[in-house]
């Protein structure tokens, strides 16, 4: 699968099948930091990830100081 | 995994309150929270005339969503920072949720209205990046919301925000900080009162928000507050949480129930005398306030592109 990945900004061919929190796992990626979405649409943990699919990991933390 | 209230397919998992959600039903979850945030903390009233600090980023947009949706009117409020790149395109991201659903956006900027940039400031006082950042923000949303005639100013700080700025004072045990860590700061001398509507939703909550409801928001992170201590934080809480599901929302819900109170006594100079600055003002204990001496020194220097703030050396001033 096509995995694309932020800050910094970059793409990973990862094989499937796979579930999203093998996925992080494998990433080194906290779940409580990221959402991962498949063609727009979230998806929850358990979730698997096929070999044609292409997912975002997107990470969900901001942080300025107010 | 199934919803916990309709049975249907799950789209999110939401470990701190053992629940999966559908897309609807997480909205409704949401939903609740705020409303319960709001309620309990006795944040807004239907007949406030709000104005909401908003960064293009994800929790701003989601909070002025949800406050629209839940029947409240809300103006948005964008400060152009002139942080290159990142700024320009936040403006379009604000802009952009604005124009969509008919709302207003006031808008000010930094360079063009002051002189000066986030960058720039940075390099003139030989502060960190947020330093700047922060004083002018703070300042410039209280002058917006008081010249505005605004009842109330709306920030996006979320759960992790909070938790995080709990978890850096606690660990110095900064009292006074502590003392006014409040989901609502009331109005006083010359000051707005301010309220965080997102303190019960984590960041990745308000980020699933705005996917669920199709808002585009500005995913990368500040250039400039990569590595800082906040981030730090959240980090260290993150993994905490991942191992105790609901540690970050007993950490900081706790501390405004059961610990604030005590230290009700300790706020920051709760007697000393404000006056308005001679310059700007804005209340103030000096004659001319931070932000006007924040102006006078960054304005004078020659403008600094992000580049060298966020690139090698960048400490090096």
């Amino acid at each position: 699968m096509k995995v694309l990945l932020r800050n910094p900004r970059r793409e990973l061919d990862i094989p499937g099948p796979r579930r999203v929190h093998a996925l992080l796992t494998d990433l080194d990626l906290n779940r409580e930091s990221h959402l991962v979405i498949r063609n727009g649409t979230l998806v929850p943990s358990d979730e698997e990830l096929l070999a044609d699919d292409v997912v975002e990991i997107r990470p969900v933390i901001s942080g300025g100081a107010l | 995994m199934k919803c916990r209230v309709c049975r249907e397919p799950a789209v999110i998992d939401v470990p701190r309150h053992n629940a999966n959600f559908c897309g609807p039903h997480f909205l409704d979850m949401c939903r609740k929270q705020v409303r319960k945030a709001i309620d309990d903390y006795e944040m807004l009233v239907p007949e406030d005339r709000i104005l909401i600090a908003v960064s293009g980023g994800k929790d701003s947009l989601a909070i002025w969503d949800m406050l629209i949706d839940l029947g409240y009117q809300a103006d948005g409020l964008y400060v152009g920072l002139g942080i290159g790149t990142y700024s320009d395109v936040s403006a379009d991201y604000a802009r952009a949720f604005a124009v969509e659903r008919g709302l207003h956006l006031v808008e000010i900027s930094l360079r063009g209205e002051y002189g000066y940039d986030v960058p720039t400031a940075t390099r003139a006082t030989r502060r960190v990046p947020c330093s700047a950042c922060g004083m002018s923000k703070r300042h410039l949303f209280d002058k917006a919301a008081i010249d505005g005639n605004y009842t109330v100013l709306v920030t996006g700080h979320n759960l992790d925000d909070e938790a995080a700025v709990l978890y850096g004072n606690t660990l110095r045990w900064e009292l006074e900080y502590l003392a006014r860590q409040l989901p609502v700061l009331p109005a006083r001398n010359g000051f707005p009162k301010k309220v965080k509507p997102l303190v019960r939703l984590s960041e990745r909550e308000t980020a699933a928000w705005c996917v669920i409801r199709g808002i585009d928001y500005l995913v990368d992170e500040c250039p400039i507050a990569a590595g800082n201590k906040h981030l730090g934080f959240k980090d260290a809480l993150n993994k905490i949480e991942s191992d105790s599901p609901g540690t970050k929302t007993a950490f900081y819900l706790n501390f405004v129930e059961k610990v604030a109170p005590l230290l009700a006594g300790h706020a920051l100079a709760p007697d000393v005398e404000l006056h308005p600055c001679s310059r700007c003002g804005a209340p103030t204990t000096g004659e001319i306030c931070a932000f006007c001496n924040l102006v006078e020194v960054s304005s004078r220097h020659e403008p600094v592109p992000v580049e060298l703030i966020t690139g090698k050396g960048a400490r090096r001033r």
